[in-house]
């Protein structure tokens, strides 16, 4: 089985968040960078399939020179050779078209994306990539078998679970519970060292035009002062909840 | 022009969530003197979407369609939208929305805008002020295709009364064996719970419970309250409560009016994950708290002393305001 991992390159969970250039970028300097989480899940995933299943797996990244170091990360955790398609990512849509070449051109059997990255929150890179190469597609996949060539998984809904059946080739939106936290895998010194030596392809972005365009951004408003309430006088703080917030 | 709107059911009964993406594509269509379409998937009763200005109801009956399947759903809303030569389609973030609105922005060739959180700042060009960065952001997106999708963060616009006389069609897509290449075998659902994306109410737990033998109260307060359970990422990491109810930016944003959080020091990162929520209360013995900066209201004190008493007024206060 050949398994794709698509890595998105974010801003570690902790940033700040602030923005540049008149609002209209985000404003990387003193941010740290790292595999966004729900992808890491799914790379971790996959190396259970290179495990016990013989599996070979590589990573893609959409984006410039800055992002290599998190896919030699990837590379340390275990994957076997790296692809970073040389372009700014624009948009989702642009994303899709560009690892969907990559996936196509590969003949990849599985494809694990995170459902969304913990920047712009899309959630729109997995599914547009299966639909764009005819694959199948499972979102918020929180376990995942392969049996030859079909697929078990199953997926977190609102307010419960599904399970899935579907034929290779299968697109995964993946995220926290395809395996548990304390199970991804950091890397150690031999995989660091093995990394330096493993292939990092850089290839050329296919024609694609954004479908969006990222205008102004904005923070939330500041947050006033929190209304404090004595412990012994509880009435007061269903008073305020009731007649000033309405919320119960 | 038409604005088509995915009307989601649950064995049969509208959502919430249905309502308010449907009073929200009645604003988009009227900017423009448009009409609203809806579709709706085996739903019995499809009249309380008139309450909401929807103008034409698409009924779609069909065993097949029991189940919600993503790529068949994305294809009989892109035969409904071409039917109506729908230029914006309007659905909600639930879970299963999430899902299609991709797949249907391949096949419609449609730009997507996710978790918008207002209505359109202007039609032309097109632009929508949506999240970003789980609540720590927003950013005002252009759509520059023809055909526009739009989905609606949970209880950004909230439910907007509009009568119309909606007529209602059957409408029977084409659908292929394709259409359910991935397939559905069960679903495990509770269906007595409260969920956190429907939830009007969230009271959520941290490690300041100091274990899950502790959850009793928090799920009383819930079962008073009407609300769901939530919790914050060192619980869920901790096998404490489940996955589904971590809190934050690597589990699920809440939107709902009101979360109460117990015993949760406020890490930036659950933070982010409550911003939508519209009133905060906090309940912690630990004044510097960061949490604190984020609530509306705040009790400082042990929460296994205040919460049981909480619990009794707000009984109390259900019981008269019943």
């Amino acid at each position: 089985m050949k398994i794709l991992v698509c890595i998105s390159h974010v801003p570690d969970t902790t940033s700040k968040i602030n923005f540049t250039d008149g609002d209209s970028k985000f404003d990387t300097a003193g941010v740290q960078f790292v595999i966004n989480p729900n992808d890491e899940f799914g790379l971790t995933r996959a190396m259970w399939f290179k495990e016990k299943q013989g599996a070979t797996v590589d990573v893609v990244n959409v984006g410039g020179t800055e992002t290599e170091p998190t896919l030699r990360k990837a590379l340390a955790i275990g994957a076997d050779s790296a692809i970073r398609v040389d372009a700014t990512p624009t948009d989702g849509f642009f994303v899709a078209k560009q690892l969907a070449k990559v996936a196509k051109e590969g003949n990849y059997d599985l494809i694990i994306a995170g459902r969304e990255s913990i920047d712009y929150n899309g959630g729109m890179v997995p599914g547009m990539l299966a639909a764009l190469m005819d694959a199948n597609f499972i979102n918020t996949c929180i376990s995942l078998e392969v049996e030859g060539d079909t697929a078990k998984a199953i997926r977190e809904i609102d307010g419960g679970k599904e399970t899935l059946t579907a034929k290779l080739p299968l697109v995964i939106g993946g995220q926290k519970g395809l395996v548990e936290e304390k199970d991804l895998k950091i890397p150690n010194m031999r995989g660091i060292m093995q990394a330096r030596k493993k292939p990092l392809n850089v290839v050329a972005a296919e024609d694609a035009s954004a479908q969006t365009e990222a205008k102004k951004f904005e923070k939330p408003a500041p947050k006033g002062e929190v209304k404090l309430v004595d412990p012994d006088n509880l009435d007061e703080l269903i008073d305020l909840l009731h007649n000033e917030a309405k919320a119960i | 022009m038409s604005v088509l709107v995915y009307t989601e059911s649950e064995e049969g009964k509208f959502k919430k969530a249905a309502l308010e993406v449907a009073s929200y594509a009645r604003e988009v269509a009227s900017k423009d003197g448009g009409s609203v379409t809806a579709v709706t998937f085996n739903a019995e009763d499809t009249s309380e979407l008139g309450n909401y200005g929807v103008d034409k109801i698409l009924n779609i009956k069909s065993d097949k369609l029991s189940k919600f399947n993503a790529e068949a759903y994305a294809d009989a809303l892109k035969q409904a939208a071409e039917k109506e030569g729908s230029k914006i389609v309007v659905l909600s973030q639930s879970a299963n929305s999430k899902y299609l609105a991709p797949l249907l922005a391949v096949q419609l060739n449609a730009g997507y805008a996710p978790n918008v959180v207002a209505l359109p700042e202007s039609t032309e060009p097109f632009t929508v002020k949506r999240s970003v960065f789980t609540n720590k952001a927003f950013n005002l997106l252009q759509i520059n295709t023809d055909v526009k999708i739009v989905g609606v963060s949970q209880n950004a616009f909230g439910l907007k009364e509009n009568q119309a006389d909606a007529t209602v069609e059957e409408f029977s897509p084409n659908l292929s064996e394709e259409d359910f290449s991935v397939n559905v075998d069960s679903v495990d659902k509770a269906t007595d719970k409260v969920t956190i994306a429907d939830a009007e109410i969230i009271v959520s737990g941290g490690r300041g419970l100091k274990g899950p033998e502790n959850w009793g109260m928090i799920e009383e307060m819930a079962e008073i309250l009407g609300a769901a359970t939530a919790c914050s990422k060192p619980v869920s990491d901790m096998g404490w409560r489940p996955h589904s109810e971590h809190v934050g930016q690597t589990g699920k944003p809440v939107a709902s009016n009101l979360y109460i959080a117990v015993g949760i020091s406020g890490a930036i990162q659950h933070l982010a994950g409550v911003n939508a929520a519209k009133t905060k209360v906090v309940i912690n013995n630990d004044p510097e708290a960061p949490f604190f900066k984020a609530a509306d209201y705040g009790v400082v004190g042990d929460a296994f002393e205040i919460v049981p008493k909480l619990n009794e007024k707000l009984k109390e206060f259900k019981a008269k305001n019943a």
